[in-house]
């Protein structure tokens, strides 16, 4: 049982790659959405407030990056740039790609909950005499992110998900290290089921996280 | 005569090539209370919504104890949204739908304004926020959150929320047209008796018998312009132009 080629004994073997392979998809999923967030919730801004060029040039964006598979935009963000220059490795190369895949799926849900908040709110809020930045911050802006919470647990989970891309530019990440540890052992079933579990657990583990969070800030009614 | 706190003269407003007001002058003095009512689409809550800066307007003037309002000189220049908000902050709006905001208890949704936009101390805005709660009847729902109230008392609250600013005039948009048949005195008690206090008040309405008491003028509205303006007894009772016989007669009063 505890011997080499029994999936104990093997897993005993290779556990430091396949927590190192778990620390970097941690690691390169929770910057994405970090400064994907970040990024996002300027995309989601213009898209509501921008003036009209800034506004379709972001619309531009958004529909471009959404209208494309992430795995091209990895292909891209590390084959392309280095092709004009630009020298990534291919972390900062696959980080890239899934901060840009995030923010636009941050800035459409910003900016569907900020439309999606009645009118009367800003005019209730301007009736007092609140400047916009004010009526911003008090007003829409804690309305909004409630709305947005549900879908942005979802985007959260999506980019662990899509992080696993990351291995075909050869990203140590969590599905890379599996792949070579079976082509050391050949225990596909066992490995591959394993590395799935773990990003269940990853993505159960976001999604319970944010389902406590929904329930901290929910309107009592 | 003295000065009047509210001075609409000649307002003129389109929505597209619609034309909706034509031409409305009206003047409240301080303490007055007058209502407009008319049919829908005759522009009553398009002239609120002016006064209130929630709409442009396109010609005319409105000021509000001697200052011009959205815009300034000849040029109707339009004033920087800073000027705006001040000036916003000088009429007092309570409208239809209540708009109190959801993520805000009853008491925050009245000290938002005062700590905000009046900088007040939290301590202060407190005490008048609960000044006001109680004269709405609301003490007890200070803590409640607008999804926990009755449209009565949400109503009540906004109404508390737009008082308490001081404002010089008190814009009420039909603020019982979305309640409930039980629940439409409550508030319009509360209305009745901030009267009391000679707070200046231009109210949009629907409920003519209200209209009949609390009001010092009427103003009867019809497509766009003033068919007719008057003590309550005068309009109600004996009204001069035809429309405003019909109108009476369709409503209920």
């Amino acid at each position: 049982m505890f011997e080499q080629g029994d999936f104990p004994y093997e897993l005993w073997v290779s556990r430091w790659a396949i927590l190192q392979g778990l620390g970097t998809t941690v690691l390169v999923s929770a910057l994405a959405i970090v400064l994907g967030t970040i990024l996002g919730t300027f995309v989601g801004l213009v898209l509501v407030y921008g003036r009209w060029v800034s506004r379709f040039l972001v619309r531009i964006y958004v529909d471009f990056v959404r209208g494309t598979p992430v795995f091209v935009l990895v292909l891209a963000s590390f084959y392309l740039l280095s092709q004009i220059g630009i020298q990534l490795t291919a972390f900062q190369a696959g980080l890239l790609a899934l901060v840009i895949f995030c923010s636009t799926h941050v800035g459409e849900n910003l900016r569907g909950a900020l439309l999606s908040l009645p009118r009367g709110q800003t005019e209730a809020a301007k009736a007092i005499g609140l400047t916009f930045p004010q009526i911003f911050a008090y007003v829409l802006a804690p309305q909004a992110l409630r709305q947005a919470l549900p879908a942005w647990v979802n985007t959260a989970t999506e980019m662990v998900k899509a992080s696993t891309l990351l291995s075909v530019i050869g990203v140590l990440e969590l599905l890379l290290v599996t792949k070579q540890i079976i082509s050391r052992n050949f225990m596909s079933l066992e490995f591959y089921f394993l590395a799935g579990l773990i990003y269940f657990l990853i993505d159960y583990a976001i999604e319970r996280a944010g389902k406590a969070v929904e329930r901290r800030v929910a309107l009592p009614s | 005569m003295a000065q009047p706190i509210l001075k609409i003269e000649n307002l003129h407003k389109k929505f597209k090539d619609i034309e909706v007001l034509k031409g409305v002058d009206l003047s409240l003095e301080t303490g007055d209370v007058v209502s407009i009512i008319g049919s829908s689409g005759s522009g009553k809550t398009t002239l609120l919504r002016c006064v209130n800066m929630l709409e442009e307007f396109h010609q005319g003037r409105i000021l509000i104890d001697n200052e011009e309002i959205g815009y300034s000189g000849p040029q109707r220049k339009a004033r920087k949204e800073t000027e705006i908000a001040r000036q916003r902050a000088m009429t007092g709006m309570v409208f239809q739908q209540f708009n109190l905001f959801p993520h805000m208890t009853a008491l925050r949704n009245v000290t938002l304004g005062l700590t905000k936009v009046k900088k007040l101390p939290a301590a202060e805005a407190n005490a008048i926020a609960e000044k006001w709660l109680a004269r709405v009847g609301l003490s007890d729902r200070r803590d409640h959150y607008p999804g926990q109230l009755s449209g009565g008392q949400q109503q009540r609250v906004a109404i508390a929320r737009a008082v308490a600013m001081n404002p010089k005039v008190m814009l009420f948009d039909e603020v019982t047209s979305a309640l409930d048949p039980e629940l439409v005195n409550e508030v319009l008690n509360v209305i009745k008796d901030l009267t009391n206090d000679g707070m200046t008040m231009l109210l949009v309405t629907h409920e003519m018998k209200f209209a009949f008491e609390v009001s010092d003028r009427v103003v009867f509205m019809n497509q766009g312009r003033i068919e007719e303006e008057g003590p309550p007894e005068d309009l109600f009772r004996s009204p001069k132009s035809q429309r405003l016989a019909e109108f009476l007669k369709s409503s209920k009063f």
